[in-house]
């Protein structure tokens, strides 16, 4: 499923170079979830927006479902961010002024499905995380948690094969966390693939399998 | 995604309405101004018989003074004279053709109840009404014999026609015009020749015609220019034989193809009168199409010029303003914008839907602007108020309309292409990290 070897990333100001991931080996299998932990500024985001086509990265190479994404330009990372990655962060990242439906709706859009087809599909994942009655709120009307389920029904909607998850619970009460780490569990379970970064050893524990980073070098996997 | 772009446009201006606002009324401001010049300047130069372009020409003889010899073509004067103008009537060098001059008389209506009351006139010949394509009521244009023979007939504006007879079709009745009885022959429905291009005046057509022969032996009181280089002998028959320029004159040819045959046949003329002392200045004659008179004509009007520039700078000026309002609008949506990317948007997604909103800020600037320009020309039109053609001079025509609204939406456009470019050009991680 992500396959990277010797990844390299090193962010540069007139003044400074700073290494924030230096070759970065990681494999993660069909139906993983993998939680990669480590302390603030060891890289954990910057592994997590590389490997989700976010940022570029200086060396190395990363495929992603079989696709080499190293030479991909803009317009084709931009597509296999849309099939083939759902992202859930850890501020929910809601677009204030677009209702719950709109919200979840954003990725379909930009696949181009039908008007019928997304409402079906919005609707499904909405359902799924416990939100279906709330389809015409704001953000701004919902609870931290709902916001959450709401930005994992919007990662979901487009069938990706990859969820990546950053601190999804960092901004959430013990119980609301709990009840929305349980979704993400439940999500693995039918089969999603998870890379979940986290700084919470609770968390990671219940993941199949937890990488180290520190000082943007993988510890130990 | 036309759509899409649109809905979340649409969005984006109420999240920021003031914003959003002040960029439309920056763009309606520019538009406004601009466009008031443009249509004014557009309704002088506008060509009321364009059909009749590539047919009718302005004639110019340079018969004179030989004394002020000059390089400058426009040194030629704009009408001809009196020997010039009948001797060409005499040839049938052109398909149709016609001198005129303006003329002033007076009605006095056999109606008791109307009192004398003066009109304007134009002395024509009976081409003059085909030529310039005018629309018959009642009747139609006298016959070549009247202009030879300076017979009393007249057309009338329809009016003309309406104060004297009511809505009665008055051909065959006879007026009296300047004391003598004139028989009517026709009466002229309603005639929009505005400008008025045989004379370049934005008043409606003359209220009567009548034969130009027949003017001249009445001495009816000529309007308009004269213009002598020396003077001219004493009397009517000294100044009809003087090198004075009074009439105006119009040929109508075939098609365009005869255009050279024709000035050809002028400068002939011209080296013929040289024989007779006459035309002492290098040939210099010419002929104008409509569209070559009006801008030949308009050539020297400087002032609009000016204007122009100066509404075009300020135009440019609030489309500054436009670009710096666009460029904090799309900068402060970091944010959103990384969010759409991270979930497919790319790039050239996210620039395309900022053209879009700026469009649609746009189309708001472009009916503002309409709005503003329609205010500017009505504030125009109080200040030439009682003056000819100002009605005309201030209408908002549906092409200039049109015009308006595409100007506000393209210049929108336009200058959000950096302010889009430079909103959609940050990397979605670098953005989201912040968040």
């Amino acid at each position: 499923m992500l396959e990277m070897k010797k990844v390299s990333k090193r962010y540069r100001t007139s003044t400074v170079e700073t290494r924030a991931l230096a070759e970065l080996n990681l494999s993660v299998e069909e139906g993983e979830f993998v939680a990669i932990v480590g302390p603030s500024g060891s890289g954990k985001t910057t592994f997590l927006n590389v490997a989700g086509l976010l940022e570029s990265f200086d060396g190395g190479s990363y495929e992603l479902d079989g696709e080499n994404v190293t030479q991909l330009n803009d317009k084709e990372r931009s597509r296999l961010r849309n099939q083939k990655i759902g992202f859930v962060f850890q501020n929910f990242n809601l677009i204030p002024d677009l209702n719950v439906f709109d919200n979840v709706d954003i990725p379909l859009r930009y696949q181009r499905v039908s008007a019928g087809k997304r409402s079906e599909l919005v609707e499904s994942a909405l359902d799924t995380v416990g939100l279906k009655g709330r389809m015409r709120h704001l953000p701004g009307q919902l609870s931290g948690g709902q916001q959450q389920r709401v930005a994992i029904a919007r990662a979901l909607v487009g069938r990706p094969r990859l969820l990546l998850a950053d601190e999804p619970t960092g901004n959430l009460d013990s119980n609301t966390a709990s009840g929305v780490f349980d979704l993400l569990l439940e999500l693995h379970s039918t089969g999603s693939t998870i890379l979940m970064v986290t700084h919470e050893e609770s968390m990671a524990s219940h993941a199949t399998r937890s990488v180290q980073i520190r000082d943007g070098i993988l510890q130990a996997e | 995604m036309l759509g899409y772009d649109t809905f979340l446009a649409s969005k984006a201006i109420r999240q920021h309405p003031i914003l959003s606002m002040l960029m439309a009324l920056a763009i309606a401001l520019g538009i406004g101004t601009f466009m008031t010049i443009v249509t004014i300047s557009y309704s002088i130069g506008k060509n009321p018989l364009p059909q009749k372009n590539d047919f009718l020409y302005r004639v110019q003889l340079d018969a004179g003074n030989p004394d002020r010899q000059s390089n400058d073509p426009r040194s030629r004067p704009d009408q001809l004279t009196y020997t010039d103008a009948t001797a060409l009537m005499r040839t049938s060098a052109a398909w149709r053709q016609s001198a005129m001059f303006g003329v002033q008389g007076v009605v006095r209506p056999e109606r008791e109840a109307l009192h004398p009351f003066e009109v304007s006139g134009r002395a024509v010949y009976s081409d003059f009404f085909e030529m310039f394509d005018a629309p018959f009521e009642y009747g139609g244009t006298w016959s070549t014999d009247s202009d030879e023979n300076s017979e009393r007939v007249v057309v009338l504006s329809k009016d003309t026609n309406e104060r004297l007879f009511g809505d009665q079709g008055s051909v065959g009745e006879h007026i009296s015009l300047n004391d003598e009885l004139f028989r009517i022959v026709g009466v002229l429905d309603e005639w929009d020749l505005v400008p008025r291009i045989y004379d370049l005046s934005f008043s409606p057509p003359e209220e009567t015609f009548l034969p130009f022969s027949t003017a001249v032996e009445m001495e009816f009181r000529r309007v308009g220019s004269t213009n002598c280089w020396q003077p001219s002998p004493p009397g009517r028959e000294g100044f009809l034989a003087s090198e004075c320029v009074w009439i105006q004159f119009w040929a109508e040819l075939e098609d365009s193809s005869k255009r050279d045959t024709y000035l050809s046949f002028l400068d002939s003329y011209a080296m013929e009168q040289k024989q007779f002392g006459r035309f002492q200045r290098p040939l210099n004659n010419a002929i104008h199409t409509i569209d070559e008179w009006i801008a030949y004509e308009r050539e020297d009007d400087g002032g609009l010029t000016i204007f122009a520039i100066i509404a075009l700078l300020f135009f440019i000026v609030c489309l500054i303003n436009t670009i710096g309002l666009l460029l904090a609008k799309f900068l402060s949506r970091t944010r959103e914008l990384a969010i759409h990317r991270a979930l497919g948007a790319s790039r050239r997604a996210l620039f395309w839907r900022f053209l879009v909103e700026a469009g649609c800020i746009g189309l708001a600037g472009g009916l503002l602007g309409l709005a503003f320009t329609w205010l500017g020309l009505l504030g125009i039109r109080v200040l030439l108020r009682g003056q000819d053609g100002a009605l005309h001079l201030t209408q908002l025509d549906p092409l200039l309309t049109v015009v308006t609204l595409l100007l506000g939406i393209v210049t929108s456009v336009l200058t959000a292409l950096y302010p889009a470019w430079r909103g959609s050009r940050d990397t979605p991680g670098v953005l989201l990290k912040g968040l």
